[in-house]
């Protein structure tokens, strides 16, 4: 009864040579991507990798990651009966009943349960996208509903119900014996066995639709979305170590490329990255850009680095320049430069991506070629860099008015071995008038909780976190190398900062730079002095009313602080924190990082409305931020919002009117 | 045809002090920059090199950090740094500021047709705005100052067509090349330079000529061919201010007062 070996030999070859083609040619293309370091820390990368993509702990985060889960596992256990179908079909004595009889016999019960499985989750796919399918299943120029999308479902669940097919018509012919251990199977040989004499030819259609739907999915396989079947085991090996991610440097020798302005400027684990995507449309749903109404879709930066790379790959190979451009007009394979500018830096794509693509990273990069090699930006950027270069602030400041905020105050300049920490004020609470009352506000605190601390006054620089952000990665290493000889110089071990983007850049992105130091945001460390009891916060600040707390991105998803600034609220006021309904690493960014700060927003709804919108949905008295850009971005939404008595307050500000009150 | 740019270093005066017991100006640790306004002109020399091919030089004269601020513009695109730099330049009024240039340009002028000459409206620490116009009769240009936009250039015709900004009016006017303009910040946006540039920049040639080039006598430049020098520098009194409007009442009122006043002072622009 076994449908003709050597015409199943010839087919089974002819698709995995044009299998084997396909993902050569798909995959040398990767190569044409700059080299980066990704096989560092084996140990570490092969935990990652069980974790992310065998123990799918990001998909799981959905609720309706459970069908992908089942579907996943389904597809390695079947990987085995598939497997042993495709080499029985040439060699039909070879099969798995060589196996001993238990081993054999588990792996029918399995193969049979796991197959009900997938036809269920598969049938929940098909409804899925049919009747619930959420939003963010559909970007641009890939659709939920597309026809992939269903090819791809349809050749899943005809692969089963060939599977049932014939095996349960074999049963039914008393031709397999095992039924025990094929309940389902000997259940539709049930309702098989009226055939009777046609029960042959439900056999051969079976067996043959199996055979075809196979190496048709074989041949598909790399040319669909599902090519993340291949990669995206491998890509969670060869994801980021480095969470929170920074952005790689830079080499600054002449005749260099300076970002990315084509794709092959990109890293191969870039280009990877492209082919990992998995279409799930997690990072378009998180993204405060794409739910604003910007140009800019995470998902679309990376499908069209990958539809790029397809066009332009050909002639890349040849030596010869792509013709589709990476950046310019809007493109399946362009990204445009409205949404390049649109990132805000906050990573929520990041922590979204179950793969772990580095989306951010590769907009900072194409950013890096608009601003280094096209000097090419929008207008408001240009004062910014000027004012950065020359006065090392944003605002163009003179840089002797730093340690103004100081005025009244006893504030020790630091020094090594007499101050512990170096209170690193940054910009924003230096010259900034409403950010000046949170440093006056930190430092009575400081000083409440016995912290010996000292700062650098007027010799304290920018850190350069817009600079990077925005791409001006020249000016950010020149500005970085100047501050960590300036901390070698003063012997500066230990750091306190006051905003979570000084924090970040000293703590994550000066590490490039061969800076290890202390690093810790304030809330970190009074939360720890108040749990060690060496500050006592008693509810004092309890007139505050309802709070509710915005994580600022780079304290939050970026550094991981999530607990410390609850913590000293519930502490200050006596109440815990009424949470959005967007918090911790789900939060939603106020608009303001990745240099946005310093940008207009001209496209779609305002980032910090929406934001503002959501806090004002707790009706809280006052919203707590503990970052001097959420500040401006709150108190601007809320006045535009028409509710300014709801108050902002950094964190600072709460825990100082507690002491106050005692 | 030649585009000769005029730039002066100037210390960034928002961080210098005037200190007063001594009554001078407290220059110490204060960075240079470009003075703003020649910023302006080496932009628009730069427009002239994008829209005819011109080729642009740049010149200071200076101590030699100077260089710094022609590096700056050679990182812009100008084809040629001069740096004019010898101590008998030096303690230079206006008057000999602008016969060093002069020279300096007609020196420029006997290797390359000299079409333009851009100066900056006026340093942000002499504040003068002399020097433009002493380099422009001296050489016998015209003299077109305040521009605030090109509205034409004819290589052929060596003719220029200009708008200049006067206090609540504009003037539009044209004068046969060669020209000096001296130019005001609303004319264009300078340009970023690309890390290219940058990087060629730092080892590109400044050119450095001193007094044996230009050979002048000793004299007529520097302070001794100086006719003024500063007998007092001081900050004025700041005039006691008037509160107008009420902002927390009527915040919009107040808004628009402001508004009122900058216009008349011709601080904003509609
Ligand atoms: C209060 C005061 C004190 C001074 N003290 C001294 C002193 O102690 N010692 C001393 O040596 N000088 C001193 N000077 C400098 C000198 O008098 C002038 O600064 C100088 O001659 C140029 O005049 P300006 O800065 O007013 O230029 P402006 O006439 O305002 O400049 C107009 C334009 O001319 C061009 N330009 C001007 N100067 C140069 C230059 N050097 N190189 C290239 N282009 C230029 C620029 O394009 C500039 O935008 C002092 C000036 C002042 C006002
Ligand atoms: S970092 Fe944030 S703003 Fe940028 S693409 Fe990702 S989610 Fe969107
Ligand atoms: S980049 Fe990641 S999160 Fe975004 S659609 Fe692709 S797989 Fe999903």
């Amino acid at each position: 009864m076994m449908p003709h070996p050597p015409l199943f030999a010839v087919l089974l070859a002819a698709s995995l040579v044009f299998f084997c083609f396909s993902v050569y040619r798909r995959f040398s293309l990767v190569l044409l991507g700059q080299p980066e370091e990704r096989l560092d820390q084996p140990g570490q990368r092969l935990k990652d990798m069980l974790l992310y993509a065998f123990a799918q702990a990001r998909v799981l985060r959905k609720p309706f990651g459970l069908n992908h889960f089942v579907i996943f596992w389904s597809f390695l256990v079947l990987a085995l009966a598939n497997g042993e179908f495709l080499v029985a079909g040439v060699f039909p004595g070879l099969n798995l009943g060589l196996l001993p009889e238990g081993v054999h016999h588990a792996l029918l019960i399995l193969f049979d349960l796991v197959s009900l499985a997938t036809l269920v989750a598969i049938a929940f796919s098909f409804g899925r996208r049919l009747l619930i399918q959420p939003p963010y299943l559909d970007s641009r120029y890939v659709k939920g509903r597309s026809p992939e999308a269903f090819l791809i479902l349809s050749f899943i669940a005809l692969l089963m119900i060939a599977y049932f097919g014939m095996h349960g018509a074999l049963i039914a012919q008393g031709a397999e014996t095992a039924t025990a251990a094929m309940p389902v199977s000997t259940l539709i040989a049930s309702w098989l066995a009226p055939l009777g004499g046609g029960l042959d030819s439900v056999v051969l259609v079976s067996w043959w639709l199996h055979a075809l739907v196979l190496l048709a999915f074989i041949c598909f396989l790399p040319h669909s979305k599902h090519m993340h079947i291949l990669t995206a085991i491998p890509n969670c090996y060869f994801g980021s170590l480095q969470w929170p991610n920074t952005q790689p440097r830079e080499r600054f020798e002449k005749g260099g490329t300076f970002g990315v302005g084509s794709v092959e400027d990109f890293t191969w684990k870039d280009l990877f990255d492209s082919y990992s995507c998995t279409e799930c449309g997690r990072c378009q749903a998180a993204c405060p850009a794409t739910n604003t109404g910007k140009p800019l879709n995470p998902r679309q930066i990376v499908h069209a680095i990958k539809t790029n790379l397809l066009e332009n790959g050909p002639a890349l190979k040849q030596g010869r320049p792509g013709t589709l451009p990476l950046i310019g007009d809007e493109g399946e394979g362009t990204n445009t430069e409205d949404s390049i500018w649109s990132c805000t830096t906050c990573g929520a794509c990041m922590q979204a991506c179950p793969v772990l693509i580095e989306q951010m990273p590769k907009i900072v990069k194409m950013r890096r070629h608009l601003v280094e090699t096209k000097a090419h930006f929008p207008e408001e950027l240009l004062n910014l860099f000027e004012n950065m270069e020359q006065r090392s602030n944003p605002w163009g400041i003179a840089p002797g008015e730093r340690a103004k905020w100081v005025s009244t105050l006893d504030v020790k300049p630091f020094a090594a071995g007499e101050t512990e920490y170096l209170f690193y004020v940054g910009c924003a609470g230096s010259f900034d008038s409403r950010t000046k009352q949170v440093t006056v506000a930190l430092a009575t605190v400081l000083d409440a909780a016995g912290v010996s601390w000292g700062i650098l006054g007027k010799d304290e620089k920018c850190c350069g976190d817009s600079l990077r952000r925005l791409g001006n990665e020249f000016l950010f290493d020149k500005m970085a190398r100047e501050n960590v000889e300036l901390f070698r110089e003063r012997g500066v071990k230990k750091v306190i900062t006051l905003c979570p983007h000084c924090l970040t850049t000293l703590k994550n992105d000066y590490r490039q730079f061969g800076l290890e130091l202390e690093v810790r945001h304030y809330s970190e460390l009074i939360s720890e002095l108040v749990q060690t009891g060496r500050l006592k916060l008693t509810g004092g600040a309890a007139g505050l009313g309802t709070v509710t707390y915005h994580d600022p991105c780079y304290l939050g998803r970026h550094n991981g602080v999530y607990d410390a600034p609850r913590t000293l609220i519930e502490k200050a006021t006596g109440k815990p924190v009424k949470e959005m309904e967007r918090n911790r690493e789900n939060s939603f960014c106020c608009g303001a990082g990745g240099g946005r700060m310093w940008m207009e927003e001209l496209i779609g709804e305002r980032i910090n409305h929406a934001r503002v919108d959501e806090a004002l949905t707790q009706t809280p008295d006052t919203v707590c931020v503990a970052c001097p850009y959420c500040l401006t971005m709150f108190e601007d939404g809320l006045k535009d919002r028409g509710a300014e008595k709801v108050q902002v307050r950094d964190i600072a500000e709460v825990i100082a009117e507690s002491l106050r009150s005692v | 045809m030649l585009v000769v740019v005029c730039v002066k270093q100037v210390p960034d005066t928002t961080q210098v002090q005037i200190d007063p017991v001594t009554n001078t100006l407290i220059r110490e640790g204060v960075p240079f920059i470009v003075n703003p306004y020649d910023t302006h002109a080496i932009e628009e020399g730069l427009k002239f090199k994008d829209r005819f091919g011109f080729r642009v030089a740049a010149i200071s004269m200076g101590p030699p950090n100077a260089e710094a601020t022609l590096r700056k513009a050679l990182s812009l695109g100008v084809d040629r740094a001069i740096l004019l730099s010898d101590r008998v330049f030096g303690g230079a009024d206006t008057l000999a500021t602008s016969k060093v240039l002069s020279a300096a340009i007609e020196r420029l002028a006997q290797e390359e047709e000299v079409g333009v000459v851009i100066c900056g409206k006026q340093t942000i620490d002499g504040d003068t705005a002399q020097v433009g116009p002493g380099i422009a009769t001296r050489l016998g240009y015209a003299q077109l100052t305040l521009v605030d936009r090109v509205e034409a250039l004819d290589p052929s015709r060596r003719s220029i067509q200009v708008r200049r900004k006067l206090e609540g009016r504009h003037e539009e006017v044209e004068a046969p090349l060669p020209a000096l303009l001296t130019v005001v910040r609303e004319l264009n946006r300078p340009r970023y330079p690309t890390v290219a540039q940058r990087l060629e920049a730092v080892d590109a040639q400044v050119e450095l000529w001193d007094n044996k080039v230009l050979n002048l006598d000793a004299n007529q430049i520097g302070l001794k061919g100086s006719p003024t020098w500063v007998s007092r520098i001081f900050s004025p009194e700041r005039a006691k201010g008037e509160m107008l409007g009420d902002g927390a009442r009527d915040p919009e009122g107040a808004a628009q007062l402001l508004i009122d006043k900058m216009l008349e002072k011709d601080l904003l622009a509609l």
